[in-house]
């Protein structure tokens, strides 16, 4: 029998997020299968309006740890207010979410546990008496089933790959704890968030649909000539018609790097693959990429995958997507484009 | 005029564009002919590097280490390209570079042989490295390394370092949705686990080549054994995903065909 603690951060307005609540998911049902207790820990500005958002979780103990101190993102503050969570609540095994915020310092909070910890948790399961977790290794390349011996164990579970915890909001009883802090612990402030504009906003987490642009778009086309700037009126049409989430290859933001013409809107932020990102996506369209394995990497966890390539033979296709049309991207991406524009105008019409 | 110790924390990974199988070995998983597998440096660490040698060309007297845990024969082999890229002095630990092994056991060996480098001073300590490695991809490393110096001030996904004159930085750290994290840091010591920041990959030069090679050799010479023991920890299984899909290729369709199809596959839920 284990201690679980779920441990989370509230968010600016004081709620929980949605990767948090896919956590909590995954902690209750460890908590269920094992026979164990659950805690709930949260560190915020405010708890409370949290705690009472999950207050229906089963947890048998709530901790909190609150103050102006606790509202920023800030290694030296959340790493303190987690470990008095963890140390209060005695928890042997302890659950968060993968969010940037508890990603910055679970590692280290572990341990100043003297604990261990695993990241990108992409399941949980409780089998034989003991927990094993899913976690994939080479940057999605191979996957493996871990067990660990230490106590407590730190989970952090990749946003995605739970379903949301369906939490009814109550009255819940919250033990506040007191961390103190001394003036080494904020000798770093948070002074904001650098978003691109809202109309240069490419990247959407929660998008249906991953739209990978390869460095084809950049490449001549059939009259020998790049057309960047008809390139980067199609991808951004049909980001507008259809809010996918842009991906990009390494080679198409590399070219930045190399004097080439670019897509103004795209940065190494769009990369997916062996540097980039693994987004989660349920569906994928590669333009005008090749057949590489950063490719395939980049696109392990996107469910439905289909391709536009003039290769039939590329490798990043056969075995890899589930449809791949032979195609000139240019030609289609822009019937594609009035087809959803004439649609949106009829359904309004 | 400020100085920086910028120690860049950085292992090797197999090439990106190796086909990698898991094995059983005798102390756990490991690689097909893992010796074997041309390899470079760990992709985001040397990001890192070329940011920390960036950022020590801007203030004269820093110094750059490469603190390196990785089996010696292939540091030295990595080392040969990575040496001609920008100046740094190497100091290499001998073990594995597996991403099978335990984050809390590589972070002590890697803070013990930075306690141990010579006129180390953590009041100018910039700690670098990448923020998930290409092998173990858990960005637990340099938090754990950081947290065994003492150092509290911590930023990861970091893609820019802007240092003040009176010290103090500013600090872009990836966050969600394609957004950074503007931080303010007072001063050193910190750790910044790199992203891909903003800069290129340097050219290789003959001279600086030269320069390193003059420490690296000596370094891989007295290369202390690490032991990983990796206690505690168990692999049930490790195995490559089942990725083959059966691919259907549409060849002669028109333009405005496979235009519908999409559309009606994008609308689909």
């Amino acid at each position: 029998m284990e201690t679980i603690l779920f441990l989370t951060h509230t968010e600016a307005d004081g709620t929980l997020c949605k990767a948090s609540l896919e956590a909590l998911g995954a902690a209750v049902e460890l908590t269920i299968d094992s026979a164990s207790s659950l805690a709930v820990g949260i560190f915020g500005a405010d708890v409370q309006k949290a705690a009472n958002s999950i207050a229906n979780c089963g947890a048998t103990r709530i901790f909190g740890v609150e103050g102006p101190d606790f509202a920023q993102p800030r290694y030296a503050t959340d790493a303190c207010a987690a470990e008095i969570l963890c140390r209060s609540s005695q928890a042997t095994i302890i659950v968060t979410p993968g969010t940037s915020r508890m990603s910055r310092i679970m590692a280290g909070v572990a341990h100043r546990l003297a604990g261990r910890v695993d990241t990108h948790v992409n399941s949980i399961r409780y089998e034989s008496t003991r927990p094993v977790i899913t976690r994939w290794f080479y940057r999605q390349r191979m996957v493996a089933d871990v067990n660990r011996a230490q106590r407590p164990w730190v989970l952090v579970v990749d946003p995605g790959t739970h379903p949301v915890y369906p939490a009814e909001a109550s009255s819940a009883k919250v033990e506040m704890l007191a961390a103190v802090l001394g003036a080494d612990r904020v000798r770093t402030s948070v002074k904001g968030v650098e978003a691109p504009k809202t109309d240069q906003q490419t990247i959407r987490p929660d998008a249906e649909l991953l739209f990978v642009a390869g460095a084809g778009w950049t490449k001549k086309q059939k009259d020998g000539q790049p057309h960047v700037k008809e390139a980067e009126a199609l991808i951004l049409g049909f980001l507008s018609e259809t809010k996918a989430s842009l991906g990009s290859s390494k080679s198409l933001v590399d070219i930045s790097g190399e004097g080439g013409e670019v897509l103004k809107f795209m940065s190494h932020m769009n990369q997916v693959g062996q540097t980039g990102a693994t987004p989660r996506h349920p569906k994928g369209l590669s333009t005008c990429c090749h057949g590489e394995e950063p490719h395939v990497v980049g696109w392990r966890f996107i469910n439905e995958r289909r391709a536009i390539n003039l290769d039939p033979n590329c490798g990043w296709a056969r075995g890899k997507a589930d449809v791949v049309y032979v195609a000139d991207a240019f030609e289609v991406i822009a019937k594609v484009n009035a087809l959803l524009a004439e649609k949106k105008t009829a359904t309004v019409g | 005029m400020n100085s920086f110790q910028i120690v860049v924390c950085g292992s090797i990974v197999p090439d990106p564009l190796q086909t990698l199988e898991p094995v059983a070995g005798p102390t756990g998983p490991a690689l097909k002919n893992e010796m074997m597998l041309p390899a470079v440096l760990d992709p985001w660490a040397a990001h890192s590097l070329y940011e920390a040698a960036n950022l020590a060309k801007q203030f004269p007297g820093s110094k750059v280490y490469l603190v390196s845990l990785g089996p010696k024969a292939k540091l030295q082999q990595v080392m040969m390209t990575v040496g001609q890229k920008v100046p740094f002095e190497l100091v290499a630990i001998d073990g594995p570079a597996s991403g099978f092994t335990d984050s809390e056991e590589v972070a002590g060996a890697l803070a013990a042989a930075i306690e141990a480098l010579p006129g180390i001073d953590k009041t100018k300590l910039l700690l670098f490295g990448g923020w998930e490695s290409a092998s173990r991809g858990a960005g637990s490393t340099m938090q754990i390394v950081g947290e065994l110096l003492g150092i509290t001030d911590q930023f990861q996904g970091v893609d820019r370092i802007t240092v003040r004159p009176d010290g103090s930085f500013e600090v872009l750290e990836r966050i969600e949705g394609g957004k950074h994290q503007v931080s303010e840091c007072k001063s050193a010591p910190a750790v910044l686990g790199w992203a891909t920041g903003y800069l290129g990959e340097p050219r290789n030069d003959p001279q600086v080549g030269m320069m390193n090679m003059r420490g690296i050799m000596p370094s891989l010479q007295k290369a202390k054994p690490a032991q990983i023991a990796n206690d505690g920890l168990s692999f049930l299984k490790v195995e490559l995903p089942k990725q083959q899909r059966t691919t259907r290729i549409v060849k002669d369709a028109s333009a405005d065909e496979i235009a519908q199809e999409i559309a009606e596959w994008i609308a689909k839920d």
